[in-house]
C-alpha cells in the first residue's frame, strides 16, 4: 500500500471534521473521495500530505510516517490544493522551472511537463494572464514534476466548464495507462469519480458512507434503476406506504426520487401508490443508478448542495 | 549534488522573486522615483528664497497724504510705485529692496485711518503703523511681534532723520551660513535614505510574505522539498538588493541636483546601512509570521511604521519634541540608522560613531528573526 490511514480523526474548534476515517491506496490505483462540501475530504487529504496533523489515528505514506521523514515523502508526493495562486507575474515555464529547482528536477522536465499539460502555447505568458482551466493545468503540472509515486489532488476540477473539465481528465487518463502513479481525487463531482478512478469512497459529515468500485457501488443491490418523476399539483412529500423503498421527495424542486430493485414489480406497486393517492404523473423518467443517486439515496440530498 | 541542487533552489527563489518586482512598474515608481521627487519637493521648497511682503499703513488726518505727511509722500513718490490690488480693494505704494542673498524685501504702504490701522494690526494684515506729526515719524508695533520688530528697524532705516534715503541694503557684514551640510536638504537626504530601507523593508518582505501565505502559495512551496529558510533568505535578499539600488540612486540624484557630499566614512556608512537593512528584515519578518490577511498585515506595518516615519527625525529634527521623549524615540531603529547616516553625511563620523549602533540594530533584527521563525505559520 502507498497509502494507509487507520481510524484517523481531526476537529477544529467545534467543529468534528474528519470522524475516524481508515483508508488504503494500492501503487497505481485511482481513489476518489466523492462527497459535498465540508464533508470532510480536504482535512483528510491534507492530513495525508502533512500539511495538518490528525489529532488521532495514523497515516503511513509508503509505510512512513510524516514525523522525521518530511524531505523524503515530500519527494514521493505531488500535489494540488483545492485553490492556489501562483505568483503572477512569473510566466508559466518560469514557474515550473522554480518548481523544478525545489525537486531538483533537470531542465528537460519543465519542457516534458509544458507537453504533458499542453501548456506550449501559454509558456511564456503570465500566470495572472491564464484562464481558470490553464491554471488548474499548471498547477497539476507543477504536481508531475517530480514524477510522483502518489498524486493527490483536491478538487481540481472544480469551478471549471465541462471542456476544461474534460481536458484535466484526459491528462490523468494518460498518465494512468503511461505510469504506475496512485491518485487520490476529491471532488463533488460524481462523473468524474466515474470516469477516473478505480475505486470510490463516500464521504459525507467526515465519515466514509460507503466505498468500493464503481462497479460494486452501482450495482450492490442487484442492477436496481432510478426513477426520478414530477407531479401535477404542489407536495410536501410523498410517503411511500412502506410498500416501496423511501421516495425522496425535494420540495423546493418538487422532484421525487426511488430507487427501485426489480423494476418489473416495483414499477407496479409504485403506479398503484399514486392513483391510490390521487396522483398525477406529469413527467417520469427511469435511467441506471448513478452515484448521485446512490449519494441521496444515502443522506437525503445531493452532492452539488 | 544534494549540495549543488539545494544552492539551485535559492538561485531559483532569488530570480523568482527578482522577476516579480521588476515587472511591477509600481515598484520603479515607489521605491526609486518617489523618494527622488519627495527630495526635490521638499528640497526645492525649503531652499529657495522668497520674496518677503511687509505690510505697513500710513495714518492721514486729512484727504491728502501730502499736506500732512511730506517726508513719507516724499519717499514714496521718488522710490515706491503705486499699483492697485484688486483682490483687497486696496491702493499700495510698493517699495522694493533686491537682496540676492536674503532675498527680496518688498514694502507696502497703505494709506489708512487709525480705526482701520488697529483692526488690520489686530488681524495681521499690517504690522507696523506710521504716523507724521510736524516732520517727526512715530511708529507704532506690537513688540512681541519679532516680524514687526524688524520692519521697524528696516523702516527707520528708509526714513532717517537727515531724510537721506537707502535704497540697496548694505549686507557686506552679513555672513550667510552656507557651509556644507547646514541646509535643509542635508538635513532631509540621510533621513530619506534611512526611511526608504524601512518602508521598503516592511512593505516589500511582510507584504509579501503574507501575500503568499493568503493565496496559499507558501503552503504549496513548503509541501515540496523546498528548504523552508531559503524562501525568506531569498525574498531578503532581493530586498536588500533593492534598498542599495534605490538609495544609490537617491544619493547620485542629490549629489548632482543638491551638491550632497558624503563627509565621513562610506565603509561606516555601508555597514550602518547593512545593519539597518538587518534590523527591519527581522522586524518584517517577526510581523509577518503569523497573519494571513493582507488587511491585517496592512495595520501591522503602519503600526510599525507611522510612529517613526513621524518621530524618527526624517523631515524635521526630533529635538523639539519634550525633553523625556527624546531617549525613547532615539532608541527606535529608524532614529539610530538616520541619525548615524546623518552623521557619517554631515559631520563627518566614521566607524568609531556608528560602530555600537551598527551592532545594535543587527542584533535586534536577528532577534525579531527568531522570534519571528519561531511562530512562522508556513500552513
Amino acid at each position: 500500500m502507498i497509502i494507509e490511514a487507520r481510524k484517523v480523526f481531526k476537529s477544529f474548534k467545534a467543529v468534528q471534521a474528519v470522524k475516524g476515517i481508515s483508508l488504503n491506496i494500492a501503487q497505481g490505483q485511482f481513489v476518489a473521495l466523492l462527497g459535498p462540501n465540508g464533508a470532510g475530504k480536504t482535512t483528510m487529504v491534507e492530513m495525508i500530505e502533512g500539511i495538518q496533523k490528525p489529532d488521532k489515528g495514523e497515516i503511513l505514506i509508503a509505510g512512513k510516517n510524516w514525523k522525521g521523514n518530511e524531505d523524503e515523502l515530500h519527494h514521493l508526493i505531488g500535489l494540488s490544493l483545492q485553490e492556489t495562486y501562483f505568483i503572477d507575474k512569473l510566466t508559466v515555464q518560469e514557474t515550473l522551472r522554480l518548481f523544478a529547482s525545489f525537486y531538483g528536477e533537470k531542465k528537460g522536465r519543465v519542457a516534458e511537463v509544458i507537453q504533458l499539460i499542453n501548456l506550449e502555447e501559454k509558456k511564456k505568458s503570465y500566470v495572472v494572464n491564464l484562464s481558470g482551466g490553464q491554471r488548474q493545468r499548471l498547477a497539476l503540472g507543477i504536481a508531475l514534476l517530480n514524477h510522483p509515486n502518489v498524486l493527490i489532488l483536491d478538487e481540481p476540477t472544480t469551478g471549471l466548464d465541462p471542456n476544461a473539465r474534460r481536458d484535466i481528465w484526459r491528462i490523468l487518463l494518460e498518465l494512468k495507462k503511461q505510469s504506475n502513479t496512485s491518485l487520490l481525487l476529491t471532488t463533488h463531482y460524481m462523473e468524474e469519480a466515474e470516469q477516473l478512478c478505480d475505486y470510490v469512497i463516500i464521504m459525507d459529515n467526515g465519515s466514509i458512507l460507503k466505498e468500493g468500485t464503481v462497479e460494486q457501488l452501482l450495482n450492490d443491490d442487484n442492477g436496481s434503476k432510478t426513477v426520478e418523476f414530477t407531479l401535477d399539483g404542489i407536495y410536501e412529500s410523498i410517503d411511500s406506504d412502506g410498500m416501496l423503498p423511501k421516495i425522496h421527495w425535494n420540495q423546493t424542486s418538487q422532484q421525487g426520487m426511488v430507487l427501485l430493485n426489480d423494476i418489473e414489480k416495483d414499477m407496479k406497486a409504485f403506479l398503484a401508490l399514486l392513483e391510490r393517492n390521487k396522483l398525477r404523473l406529469k413527467n417520469i423518467e427511469i435511467r441506471r443508478k448513478s452515484l448521485d443517486d446512490l449519494f441521496t439515496s444515502l443522506t437525503g440530498k445531493h452532492l452539488d448542495e | 549534488m544534494n549540495k549543488f541542487f539545494k544552492a539551485k533552489q535559492l538561485l531559483q527563489l532569488i530570480e523568482a522573486n527578482f522577476r516579480e518586482l521588476m515587472r511591477e512598474p509600481a515598484v520603479l515608481f515607489w521605491g526609486i522615483l518617489f523618494p527622488i521627487l519627495m527630495s526635490l519637493g521638499l528640497g526645492a521648497a525649503f531652499s529657495t528664497k522668497q520674496d518677503v511682503i511687509r505690510k505697513v499703513g500710513i495714518i492721514r488726518t486729512t484727504d491728502s497724504i501730502a499736506s500732512d505727511t511730506p517726508a513719507i509722500k516724499n519717499f514714496l513718490l521718488k522710490n515706491a510705485c503705486k499699483e492697485y490690488h484688486a483682490n483687497e480693494k486696496t491702493t499700495y505704494y510698493s517699495y522694493k529692496i533686491k537682496n540676492e542673498k536674503l532675498g527680496n524685501s518688498i514694502f507696502l504702504f497703505q494709506e489708512i485711518n487709525w480705526k482701520d490701522a488697529i483692526v488690520s494690526l489686530k488681524r495681521g494684515k499690517i504690522n507696523v503703523v506710521m504716523e507724521e506729526k510736524n516732520k517727526q515719524i512715530s511708529y507704532s508695533f506690537d513688540p512681541s511681534n519679532p516680524d514687526a520688530q524688524l520692519t521697524y528697524i528696516k523702516l527707520t532705516k528708509f526714513f532717517p532723520s537727515n531724510n537721506t534715503y537707502v535704497s540697496q541694503e548694505n549686507t557686506d557684514n552679513i555672513k550667510l551660513l552656507t557651509l556644507d551640510g547646514t541646509r535643509y536638504i542635508d538635513f532631509l537626504i540621510p533621513g530619506l535614505m534611512a526611511m526608504g530601507v524601512m518602508m521598503s523593508s516592511m512593505w516589500g518582505i511582510s507584504y509579501t510574505i503574507i501575500e503568499r501565505r493568503s493565496k496559499k502559495l507558501l503552503r504549496r512551496m513548503v509541501s515540496t522539498p523546498m528548504k523552508k529558510s531559503y524562501f525568506l533568505i531569498s525574498i531578503i535578499t532581493v530586498r536588500f538588493v533593492m534598498n542599495f539600488i534605490e538609495a544609490g540612486l537617491l544619493f547620485l540624484f542629490a549629489y548632482f541636483a543638491f551638491g550632497i557630499h558624503i563627509q565621513g566614512s562610506i565603509p561606516a556608512l555601508i555597514t550602518i546601512f547593512l545593519a539597518g537593512n538587518i534590523a527591519f528584515s527581522g522586524i518584517a519578518v517577526f510581523i509577518s509570521s503569523n497573519t494571513s490577511k493582507t488587511e491585517v498585515g496592512n495595520a501591522l506595518i503602519n503600526v510599525v511604521v507611522m510612529p517613526m516615519m513621524i518621530l524618527s527625525g526624517i523631515f524635521f529634527s526630533y529635538h523639539n519634541f519634550p525633553d523625556w521623549f527624546i531617549p525613547i524615540i532615539q532608541k527606535f531603529p529608524l532614529t539610530i540608522m538616520a541619525d548615524d547616516i546623518r552623521g557619517i553625511f554631515i559631520e563627518g563620523a566614521g566607524f568609531a560613531e556608528t560602530f555600537i549602533h551598527c551592532l545594535i540594530l543587527s542584533v535586534t533584527g536577528i532577534l525579531f528573526f527568531i522570534a519571528g521563525i519561531r511562530y512562522f505559520k508556513w500552513y
